[in-house]
């Protein structure tokens, strides 16, 4: 564990550590678009899972509604991800032992995991439910993962400046 | 809005909401889970206005998706209100007047959208021209109050 906390000392320390922890325009600007671009990942995220759990939108075509949404979702992503990389930096070794922030990161794998598991498996069949017939239960299953681990990404990501957990 | 965040600060429900040290995070998630279904909601119905998405008409897409948005406005809007009370040193931020302007603009805009979407009455194109451009500006000015709710001007950055 003392190398990884090196490795954090390191990382806080560096330029753009020092740029993300010592200015005060950096931290609130990387804040404000990190929560937008978060907001945007999850509602879309959100949408597709309603449909699929077969709770909203069940007149839509999953494959038109994935088309849809995917894009937006993967670049809200990538944003919020180099945002929240970058303010990382400026903290690192106090986020590297922070529990709200290694529940999130452990639920944003999961979730991962779930999308590739749906992608490769369940979605293969989606000719025979894509639009007019019930999701089958191991789509809904995934839906359910994944809008509650990204509602809990969320939640874990506000405790995480809230609670310095030991 | 100096003596309002003064009146709020002192009134007994705000001491309660910031005693609670697990209430403002959580409204907090809850303000940013609802106003992402709004941004979410109301982008499907302007990518079908604007012909990039889908087959469905954007009056259709209106009748689908503007009930959702104005159910997660409200959502959002509650839950404002509590992290008002729950973390009242905000209102003393130009950032927030900013949010609130933007906000009422926004709100406008989108009725204005929900009323293009319904005159059209699902004649496919009819209205078109209008939607896209009154979405365009809705889209836009929730996303400016988005990042005007977390933003900061400099002297609320100053002091935290």
């Amino acid at each position: 564990m003392k190398f990884i906390a090196d490795i954090m000392g390191w990382i806080e320390k560096s330029p753009v550590g020092e740029f993300a922890s010592q200015s005060i325009y950096a931290f609130a600007a990387l804040d404000m678009i990190h929560i937008a671009a978060i907001s945007i990942v999850v509602g879309m995220i959100a949408l597709l899972d309603l449909r699929l759990m077969g709770v909203a939108f069940t007149d839509y075509a999953v494959t038109a509604m994935a088309r849809q949404v995917l894009p937006w979702t993967w670049s809200a992503f990538i944003v919020a991800a180099a945002t929240g990389l970058l303010m990382f930096t400026g903290q690192a070794v106090k986020y590297s032992v922070n529990f709200a922030f290694l529940m999130k990161l452990t639920l944003m794998a999961i979730a991962g995991i779930n999308v590739l598991l749906f992608h490769f498996i369940i979605y293969r069949s989606i000719a025979k439910w894509d639009k007019g017939a019930a999701v089958p239960r191991a789509g809904k299953i995934a839906g359910m993962i994944s809008l509650a681990c990204w509602v809990a990404v969320v939640f874990y990501g506000r405790f995480t400046a809230y609670y310095q957990f030991p | 809005m100096l003596e309002l965040s003064q009146w709020v600060n002192g009134l007994p429900i705000s001491l309660v909401l910031r005693r609670i040290g697990w209430f403002v995070p959580l409204l907090q998630s809850l303000h940013i889970l609802s106003v992402g279904i709004v941004l979410s909601s109301l982008m499907m119905v302007e990518l079908r206005a604007w012909g990039v998405a889908g087959a469905a008409t954007p009056a259709a897409a209106g009748r689908r998706f503007l009930p959702w948005m104005w159910a997660a406005l409200a959502v959002a809007t509650v839950t404002g209100i509590g992290l008002m009370l729950g973390a009242p040193r905000s209102f003393r931020d130009g950032a927030f007047l900013a949010k609130l302007y933007l906000m009422g603009a926004a709100a406008i805009a989108t009725l204005a959208l929900g009323v293009v979407l319904r005159v059209d009455g699902g004649l496919k194109d009819a209205r078109v021209p209008a939607a896209r451009l009154i979405g365009a500006v809705a889209i836009v000015l929730w996303l400016g109050a988005t990042l005007a709710g977390r933003g900061r001007w400099i002297a609320g950055m100053l002091g935290g």
